[in-house]
């Protein structure tokens, strides 16, 4: 081979060699780029300053996302006690807590409850945390007894203005 | 579950997926707000509902007024109860929206416009009373599973629509039609595609009636979306869960309609009377029909105290299924003696009527206003609970409000 065509083939190689560079570069920078966007997609950063409109926080912060204030679960309303993050883990992904807290029933009719949802409205199989659940249901949120007619309650009196 | 970091790194496009509608000036939008539709969500504002209404459920949302709340002789939006079995459906396009009418039953299958319903057809209007099945639940003992419903499931609102019948009659109906079924764009709280939340229905005969109605209007104007814009049924008397909101599709069948809802223990009522907590099978359950004669005060709010020597002006309504109501009454003294309240007529079949009374009080004291409607065949409201059933339904028991004399 010529001394010519070695030192032709030397610059090819350079120049291929530069663009490669260049190419990851670019890569590297787009990169950086977009992992800035997913963490600050408004690119809020770059905004000289915060508007004045109200920002509304939503949902409570990662650390007390099961926060428990004066023995009540804050998130679901529920009652801390056994069995509750069971409770919340597995009867509040389709309905609200409020639904489970206003229905009280024994042992029995929560197992019928369960087996109904499982054959009709996708619920699954909750394993050893079916027993957890049905006891923590049945301890906080007993059947009270009501007659055929309960008095009035919670009455709040006011006086009637013509 | 990080779902600030989730919410924070979404973008306007994402946020506009999930709520089903592109956010217009949504360059505009302060960072770090999130959309109404995807916060913690006020009811209330959400649904341009009385802040005095009462949230029983938030997903699915179950809301109901207090009978204070319901005085209007025609209720507005904001105190009409909130009845969802599934998710509100997103992205309604009301210029698309068609109407199908198919079935065992139908001559052929045939699909309306929501436009071609309202030009092709005459439009109706009538004030129709609605009311949950499920209507003062939280009283039964032993407790019936579900929404605890108090009083405040009831409504009258002025609908405006077509007849289904109309509708029907254009489509053409074969002899052997038994029952209509409807079918909606509501979600499964499951977000599984191939389960309808709800799919209810009534008899032909119930079908035909005058004011059942393919409604699109609710007090003059577009059906808020939360009751079902842009189109629904109306069957006034009956369960409301027999007026399908978001109506897609009706299915005129060849036998009763075995929609999700329609079988096992939903609104069905034991065929024969059953003990408190008695087990039902399934077969012994009959669907319920018209609703049962009721009544609500509306005014004063329970817990008046007022002067000895004055008058109470109680006022309030009355309704009975399919039936009239006939009388109506009121008694200060636990039913011992009952007075005759001044009674309307209705504005039009099926829509509730309106009483009022003078109450003279003898003395100073804790009174309560007990309120007895009965309706077009003697039948009377129960001042105990009616019978039990599983799920706690047609609880029709007389309504009472407190009041104090000093």
């Amino acid at each position: 081979m010529k001394d010519q065509d070695h030192d032709k083939l030397k610059k090819g190689f350079q120049g291929v060699y530069r663009i490669l560079i260049l190419a990851c570069v670019v890569v590297a920078l787009f990169s950086v780029a977009m992992v800035y966007l997913l963490g600050n997609p408004d690119l809020s950063l770059f905004q000289g300053s915060k508007p004045d409109t109200e920002v509304v926080a939503v949902g409570a912060d990662d650390d007390d996302f099961d926060k428990v204030e004066n023995g009540i679960h804050v998130r679901t309303g529920f009652i801390d006690a056994p069995g509750m993050m069971e409770t919340v883990q597995n009867c509040t992904n389709c309905h609200s807590a409020k639904l489970v807290m206003q229905n009280r029933m024994n042992k029995e009719r929560w197992k019928a409850t369960i087996k109904w949802m499982q054959e009709t409205q996708n619920l699954w199989d909750l394993g050893k945390n079916e027993d957890i659940i049905i006891d923590y249901l049945v301890t906080n949120y007993p059947p009270k007894k009501k007659g055929r007619r309960e008095a009035l309650t919670n009455i709040e009196w006011y006086e009637l203005k013509d | 579950m990080q779902r600030r970091k989730f919410i924070k790194g979404a973008t306007l496009a994402s946020f506009a997926g999930v709520i089903g509608a592109e956010i217009v000036y949504g360059l505009k939008m302060p960072s770090g707000y999130v959309p109404l539709a995807l916060q913690e969500p006020d009811p209330f504002k959400m649904f341009d509902k009385n802040t005095e209404m009462v949230v029983l459920n938030d997903k699915p949302w179950n809301m109901e007024a207090r009978a204070h709340l319901l005085d209007d002789k025609v209720t507005p939006n904001e105190a009409i109860f909130i009845r969802n079995n599934g998710l509100v459906p997103e992205g309604i396009d009301a210029a698309n929206w068609t109407l199908t009418i198919d079935g065992e039953s139908v001559r052929q299958e045939k699909t309306y416009t929501l436009e071609e319903l309202k030009s092709k057809f005459k439009h109706h209007t009538y004030q129709l009373t609605l009311e949950c099945g499920g209507n003062g639940r939280s009283e039964f003992d032993p407790p019936a599973k579900g929404n605890q419903w108090t009083v405040g499931a009831v409504y009258c609102a002025e609908w405006t629509g077509v007849r289904l019948r109309d509708v029907l009659e254009d489509v053409g109906i074969k002899d052997d039609a038994v029952y209509f079924g409807y079918h909606a764009a509501d979600i499964h709280l499951s977000r599984d595609p191939k389960k309808e939340p709800i799919s209810r229905g009534a008899p032909m005969a119930k079908a035909m009636q005058d004011e059942t109605l393919l409604a699109f209007k609710m007090n003059g104007k577009d059906i808020p979306l939360v009751h079902g814009y842009p189109l629904r049924v109306i069957a006034g008397g009956w369960p409301a869960s027999v007026s399908g909101k978001w109506l897609q599709r009706i299915s005129i069948r060849n036998i009763v309609h075995d929609g999700t809802k329609m079988t096992g223990s939903a609104y069905r009522v034991p065929c024969k009377p059953v003990a408190p907590g008695e087990k039902v099978a399934d077969e012994d359950m009959c669907i319920i029909e018209s609703m049962p004669v009721k009544s609500l005060i509306t005014y004063p709010k329970s817990g008046a105290t007022l002067a000895k020597g004055k008058k109470l002006a109680i006022r309030g309504h009355a309704w009975a299924g399919e039936l009239e109501v006939a009388k109506m009454e009121y008694s200060i003294d636990f039913g011992a003696t009952w007075k005759t309240c001044k009674l309307e007529k209705p504005v039009n079949r099926l829509a509730w009527q309106h009483f009022s009374a003078e109450v003279d009080f003898p003395q100073e004291g804790y009174y309560e206003v007990w309120a007895k409607a009965t309706d077009s065949k003697g039948v009377s409201q129960p001042m105990l609970l009616p019978g039990w059933n599983p799920k706690g339904y047609l609880n029709n028991a007389c309504h009472r409000i407190a009041v104090k004399i000093v």
